[in-house]
């Protein structure tokens, strides 16, 4: 399995973005950045996903096991990522297209099946609701069967039920994976992560959580406090 | 009543207030048929010269296919070339740019001196007009993967061929519909310019021909079939881009 680590100074071309980030991410458990819009949360998912940008750390990203990172992270993001001229299993399986190799449609399948689409495999993703789109993200990342999950703001355009299940949904079917997850929502950060970070241009600041396990009940005492405490941090960032 | 049956009823009625309007006007104003001939007397020479009018017909449509064939291919190749060679687009792009700013009909003298008077000229022609909107509405279309299958095929380290094939291609299926559309439009413009400029066949040549005799009912009745024509070409591209088209 492996773990993270990320120190250095974050830039965006010429402007810097993050200094002094120290983020040690373990091996099997979900860390969680968290941070205003434009702070460079998303550009620390492309960094760990090997994207392409105009981004460049000025420090170190490894891996526990010190072997390179390609091809072993999985990405899902937003929105966006799905193809609309394609049914949801050729959606789940397009990795392995694009690699060459021969796709796996009963796996592909019985994870749309385990997301809770079953029935729905020949529909497009034009016919499905936001919720449901996610779902096929999440089965198209766990067929890539990659030990580290990059999740950047993957329910922020869902209703609030919705991307409760789907917090938990993903917590569920992700469990012993090394997860980043990127978030604005500071219920979802305390939901569901091991370890968080408030990042702001000075660096990362490590965010006090439950000791519950995840996914936590948003109804939880402990929780409502962490989520007011942390909401009133952000709030000091404003002013 | 269906949205296709709807359609073609509104077509119709457009049609019929259309030649209303024409047979009015002929009656209103008593221009002399010989420069507007009314719709009866079109309708009347498109009966008598139907063997002439199918015979000139056949080498313009003739003309028309092998033309857009050519130019659609030559167009899609072009297009995928440069969408999946960095170095083709260093080099093509630049030619393209000035070739799209040569007018080709002018060129239509030149194709005919150089390719004679029978159908190699008009192919030509056609295929050159309609290179262009093609070869640049396709390579738009592919080179404008949004930046999450971008990123897609970063991450599933596609080669550029399978990108190109899974992703690009897909994508730009709208694109190189709008292509098409305006390849329909300009393909009969360019057949008919060349057959004006040379030939002794061809609907164009029929046109000339009616006209250096005074039969203007003729040279309407032939612009109606040409008209035909490029009615069907269009509602095929429009009916393939409905069931292929949209994403």
């Amino acid at each position: 399995m492996t773990a993270l680590s990320l120190q250095g100074d974050l830039w965006m071309g010429e402007q810097p973005l993050i200094r002094n980030l120290l983020l040690d991410m373990p091996t099997g458990q979900c860390s969680c950045l968290l941070g205003a819009s434009g702070i460079g949360k998303s550009t620390i998912a492309r960094l760990v996903a090997g994207l392409d940008g105009s981004h460049h750390l000025d420090g170190t990203l490894r891996a526990s096991d010190n072997l390179p990172l390609a091809g072993r992270v999985a990405l899902m993001a937003q929105g966006g990522q799905l193809l609309p001229w394609a049914d949801l299993v050729q959606n789940v399986t397009i990795g392995a297209k694009l690699r060459g190799e021969r796709p796996d449609t009963a796996r592909a399948r019985a994870l749309l099946a385990q997301v809770g689409l079953e029935g729905l495999e020949h529909r497009r993703p034009a016919q499905l609701s936001g919720g449901q789109c996610q779902r096929v993200a999440l089965a198209r990342v766990l067929i890539e069967d990659r030990p580290i999950v990059v999740l950047d703001e993957p329910f922020s355009a869902l209703d609030t039920l919705t991307r409760l299940a789907m917090q938990d949904l993903a917590a569920q079917l992700l469990m012993g994976r090394t997860v980043i997850l990127i978030t604005h929502d500071p219920l979802e950060a305390i939901r569901l992560s091991d370890r968080a970070w408030r990042l702001s241009p000075d660096g990362a600041e490590p965010i006090v959580l439950p000791g519950s396990p995840t996914p936590r009940d948003y109804r939880a005492p402990q929780v409502l406090g962490a989520q007011a405490a942390l909401l009133a941090r952000l709030q000091q960032d404003m002013t | 009543m269906s949205a296709l049956n709807f359609g073609i009823v509104r077509a119709l009625l457009a049609g019929v207030v259309a030649i209303t309007l024409w047979q009015v006007l002929v009656w209103a104003t008593d221009i002399p048929h010989f420069i507007l001939p009314g719709p009866a007397r079109v309708a009347l020479s498109l009966w008598t010269n139907a063997p002439l009018l199918w015979e000139h017909a056949q080498f313009t449509l003739f003309n028309l296919l092998t033309g857009m064939a050519a130019g659609i291919s030559l167009g899609i190749v072009t297009a995928l070339n440069l969408a999946l060679s960095p170095g083709a687009r260093l080099l093509l792009r630049p030619m393209l740019v000035f070739a799209q700013a040569v007018p080709v009909f002018a060129l239509a003298p030149i194709l005919t001196l150089w390719l004679g008077y029978g159908a190699a000229s008009k192919t030509v022609i056609v295929m050159l007009v309609i290179y262009f909107p093609i070869t640049s509405s396709y390579f738009d279309g592919l080179m404008r993967l949004p930046a999450p299958l971008t990123d897609l095929a970063q991450q599933m380290q596609a080669s550029p061929i399978r990108r190109l094939y899974l992703l690009q291609i897909p994508h730009a299926r709208p694109a190189l519909f709008s292509g098409l559309r305006l390849a329909v439009v300009y393909a009969p413009f360019a057949v008919i310019i060349g057959e004006w400029v040379g030939s002794s066949r061809g609907l164009g040549y029929l046109m000339l021909m009616a006209n250096g005799r005074g039969q203007t009912d003729l040279m309407f009745a032939a612009l109606m079939v040409l008209a035909a024509m490029s009615l069907i070409l269009f509602g095929l591209v429009e009916r393939l881009a409905k069931e292929r088209g949209p994403v």
